[in-house]
């Protein structure tokens, strides 16, 4: 037996509660088997979770850090881990170890800014754990603007609690969209980097965008043509990982680890990147 | 020594480039050294001055190549075959693995290459040069004063030792004159494997197989493994393994690879050439291809184009699978 | 610095595997070299460089992490790691030791590796300075001098002794171990090897090579270099070059099910394999291209840029011997530059 610490080494968590959010995303809250947190993160990092023989992988912490009982992963179904998650029933274990990599900057850049998330599909998932961050210290930031789109009604995740909690905060302006008309929807219709532009926002903001590749590429072409600085966008990458710590070698763009130096990244930063993600 | 000279080749492949008939050549790329030769495509007649190899050391087979560079390139390519090289052309065009409109292939005799292991072994490190005379390779080191001739005899490739064959079977063109299949001696060591024990052979085997680095460079070189998603290569395949230890799983590759090309592989020798830890592995092929004779009669994978391999054919003569056992019983 | 005859050599080796798990250069029956455990019979080949680099040593090919029971929806999981036992290593070339201190960087950073650290620790060098380089050979390019190798203990061979210099406590707990088998002596001979050694090294056909145009802050002006394409044109993608490299240091993690429990292990991977990047929805590098850049902007320059301009690539030639098409390292730095005219 070895006393040294090693951060390969997971620990065991139990499922347990399972939400259904939208066809291909469910929300998985997972605590230790004695029922606490398996530890403390902040906003934007991640950890890996494991089911031992079908394999382990990296996933944003849905959470908040304030959220004191309990993680929560949203996971879109979409590889053999992710699969095999979707088919597990509370009391499940798996296992779980971080966290991992660069969180976003809310205890200084984000302090008393007026905040704008932009998210797509799966995408607020990592933005979530920041969004409810910002609303439980409410006073430490200004105006809250959220932009979130999907294909459709039925794929907007965590549509509850932005119905019945986000659009109800003081000071807080949620806006969504979906791709395509739906009945039942009397919302906005369209691509949320159009959606971005035509709510036209104050320059001053500071924004987080979090979503497939090409609606990060378009959103931030719409917030350079609105005048905003790339310096104020934020954003948050992911990579195939294997350790989590910079030191399996494959999630690397240029020098940059994304485990350990992402998966935050100022747009700033990434300009001087290659172009390979 | 080759007898066709770099100067046959440079100028065919330059009038062929410089006429139209062809837009790119295939060709073995100047190195740091004589013997570090790196397929190359050239794409204009100054490169092909400049860089083009031909030399004993020019052992790489391009047919696999015409496979990736037919379909980035939009002309014709220009490919130099040696006798072997152009079984294996044959054997991808018979699985449709390439245009064959879109290639020119010209011909070459082929004298038999060197090894430069082989060379090493007699020499030493430290080779600062190295002449091509009738009478051998003439190495000169860095620690001998004297420069040293090594026979061809000597430092010839294992596959060159028993070539099978000095007849290109395709070509478009052809420089010097091709040859005849040859009587060779390549099954005799099969035989000797044959003939030990299945303990001595599994022994034999696992001491091989043991120093197996799981490079994949022996599937990768490979003419007749043109899989567009290798079964190895596929995580969810339960097969992806890049663990090589020395176990019952490592041995598995190795097996699996030579059943997958079994019948469609053509001897050209590249897996042992390219293995870094020198394991033979063309014996494990040749295993196959002289069971394959011996159940079905002579066959040589990529002789012809389109021809039906014994194993994906059937006829009334064919050996009942009882056979196979009586044969085995019975050793 | 201590002194035994060649002809000790054999009591010292036995004297060395007494308390400790020895391993030597050795014949791999190949034409090759081995790093092979010592015991009776067992012959030190004088080699340049092994095949594989010895950085199996410390980051094995393949190692066992932890184990798991999985029973109905629980897991129990197993720490199975165990502190490595003593063991020393005779022979490695300045290239090679050099190359942990590549390793070390990524291993021994926070958060530490502990598989590596309790291998390192345990582990004792006793290098040896080189005395015939080959032409692959470019150590001198990093700044590696082949005749004065670090390790905790250097080691000169000469036509009839072996010189040994302790360099660290590790090192000076070996040698006093074996201290009635050697003699105190002055250094005149192994300098006059050295200098010898260092004048071949100038006479090497590569010794041109420079770092001049690599190293941290290059990878914009690098990475769109037309000259990738044609570099990368006859790569048949496969792991040699990474797996005889004694700095690479990729892995990927995978479980096994044993049908009576499940191994995690780690092993080795490769930059330049199809799916080292692939996620379930995409791949960040498609193309032979870029994964071959990857390779080289990795150790030319994302490596130097992240720990203090130090390249990692140590000039043993492995990749120039054994690459099936070879393409290489000197290639691709003097495609882009590397070359003092």
């Amino acid at each position: 037996m070895n006393t040294r610490e090693e951060t390969l080494i997971p620990v065991v968590g139990v499922i347990t509660d399972v939400r259904i959010d939208t066809p291909d995303v469910k929300t998985f809250r997972v605590v230790t088997p004695d029922g606490k947190k398996a530890f403390e993160h902040k906003p934007g990092q991640c950890a890996m979770l494991s089911i031992p023989g079908v394999g382990e992988a990296m996933f944003s912490i849905t959470s908040s850090p304030t959220n004191t009982e309990f993680m929560e992963f949203s996971i879109k179904k979409c590889g053999c881990v992710t699969d095999w998650l979707h088919q597990a029933e509370v009391g499940q274990q798996l296992t779980i170890r971080g966290p991992y990599g660069r969180p976003f900057p809310v205890d200084t850049e984000f302090k008393g800014k007026d905040l704008l998330f932009i998210a797509g599909g799966i995408g607020l998932a990592p933005l979530r754990s920041v969004i409810n961050y910002c609303r439980h210290y409410r006073d430490e930031y200004g105006k809250i603007d959220i932009v979130y789109g999907s294909r459709s009604m039925d794929d907007l995740v965590d549509y509850k609690e932005i119905v019945e909690e986000w659009t109800k905060d003081k000071n807080v302006d949620v806006h969504l969209t979906i791709d395509r008309e739906q009945e039942g929807w009397d919302g906005h219709v369209g691509f949320v980097p159009n959606y971005v532009k035509e709510l036209g926002f104050d320059t001053n903001k500071t924004a987080i965008i979090c979503g497939p590749p090409i609606m990060i590429k378009f959103t931030l072409q719409a917030m350079v043509e609105l005048g905003f600085n790339k310096e104020q966008v934020y954003t948050t990458m992911e990579l195939r990982m294997k350790c989590g710590v910079g030191k399996c070698g494959r999630c690397n763009i240029g020098s940059k680890y994304v485990c350990k130096d992402g998966p935050v990244f100022r747009c700033d930063e990434l300009d001087e990147l290659p172009d390979e993600y | 020594m080759q007898k066709i000279t770099r100067d046959t080749l440079v100028s065919k492949a330059v009038s062929l480039l410089e006429n139209g008939t062809v837009d790119a050549v295939l060709g073995w790329g100047k190195g740091e050294f004589a013997y570090d030769v790196t397929p190359t495509v050239f794409e204009t007649a100054d490169e092909i001055r400049e860089n083009f190899v031909w030399n004993d050391f020019c052992g790489a087979n391009f047919s696999k190549y015409l496979v990736s560079k037919t379909r980035k390139l939009e002309g014709k390519i220009l490919v130099f075959l040696k006798p072997c090289d152009t079984y294996s052309f044959n054997q991808l065009l018979t699985e449709h693995r390439f245009d064959r409109e879109k290639v020119y292939v010209v011909g070459v005799p082929c004298e038999g290459m060197a090894d430069i292991s082989k060379v090493k072994a007699i020499t030493g490190d430290g080779i600062s040069a190295i002449d091509f005379t009738d009478n051998g390779l003439v190495i000169t080191t860095l620690y001998d004063d004297e420069p040293k001739t090594v026979a061809y005899e000597d430092i010839l490739a294992e596959r060159c030792v028993n070539c099978k064959s000095k007849k290109h079977v395709a070509y478009d063109e052809l420089l010097g004159e091709t040859g005849e299949v040859l009587e060779s001696a390549r099954f005799d060591e099969v035989a000797k494997i044959e003939a030990l024990t299945p303990d001595e052979r599994f022994a034999f085997w696992q001491g091989e197989l043991s120093r197996c680095i799981r490079c994949n460079a022996c599937r990768d070189v490979c003419p007749a493994c043109t899989c567009e998603k290798c079964v190895f290569d596929n995580p969810n395949s339960g097969a992806e393994n890049k663990a090589p230890a020395n176990s019952f799983e490592e041995q598995m590759f190795h097996i699996i690879r030579a059943f997958h090309v079994a019948g469609r592989c053509t001897d050209c020798g590249e897996c042992s050439r390219v293995c870094p830890q020198n394991i033979p592995l063309h014996l494990l092929n040749r295993k196959f291809i002289r069971d394959i004779d011996n159940f079905y009669g002579e066959y040589q994978a990529g002789a012809e184009v389109g021809t039906r391999a014994p194993l994906v054919d059937y006829n009334l003569d064919d050996l009942e699978a009882s056979d196979v056992f009586e044969r085995r019983d019975s050793e | 610095m201590r002194k035994c005859s060649l002809s000790v050599l054999p009591a010292l080796f036995a004297e060395i595997a007494k308390s400790n798990t020895l391993y030597i250069p050795a014949s791999d029956n190949a034409g090759g070299a081995k790093f092979t455990k010592w015991e009776e019979g067992i012959q030190y080949l004088d080699t340049l460089n092994t095949v594989k680099s010895p950085k199996d040593f410390f980051f094995p090919h393949t190692e066992d992490l932890m184990e798991f029971k999985v029973t109905g929806k629980n897991i129990e999981l197993f720490d199975i790691r165990e502190e490595s036992e003593d063991f020393v290593v005779f022979g490695v070339r300045a290239c090679d030791v050099k190359s942990f201190d590549i390793l070390d960087r990524v291993f021994l950073s926070d958060p530490v590796d502990s598989y590596y650290a309790s291998r390192r620790e345990h582990g004792v060098i006793i290098s040896l300075a080189c005395t015939r380089p080959a032409e692959t050979c470019f150590c001198t390019t990093f700044g590696i001098d082949p005749a004065t190798p670090a390790g905790d203990i250097s080691a000169w061979k000469t036509e009839d002794a072996l010189y040994l210099q302790a360099n660290t406590q590790k090192g000076e707990a070996l040698l006093s171990s074996v201290e009635a088998l050697t003699e105190e002596c002055d250094s005149t001979d192994v300098e006059a090897q050295q200098e010898k050694t260092r004048k071949i090294m100038q006479k090497l056909p590569l010794a041109n090579l420079t770092t001049d145009s690599f190293g941290g802050g290059k990878t914009l002006e690098l990475f769109d270099s037309p000259k990738w394409d044609e570099l990368s044109e006859a790569c048949l993608g496969c792991g040699t070059c990474t797996f005889v490299c004694p700095t690479c240091q990729c892995y990927d993690i995978k479980d096994f099910n044993t049908g009576n429990g499940v191994i995690r292990y780690r092993c080795w991977d490769s930059c330049m394999f199809s799916e080292f990047t692939k996620m379930a929805h995409g791949n960040s590098r498609l193309t032979q291209l870029e994964r071959f850049r990857q390779r080289f902007m990795h150790k030319l320059v994302y490596y130097p840029e992240n720990n203090d301009g130090l390249f990692s690539c140590v000039g043993c030639g492995r990749c120039l011997s054994k690459c099936p098409i070879s393409m290489n390292i000197v290639k691709v730095m003097k495609a882009l530059g590397g070359e003092k005219k």
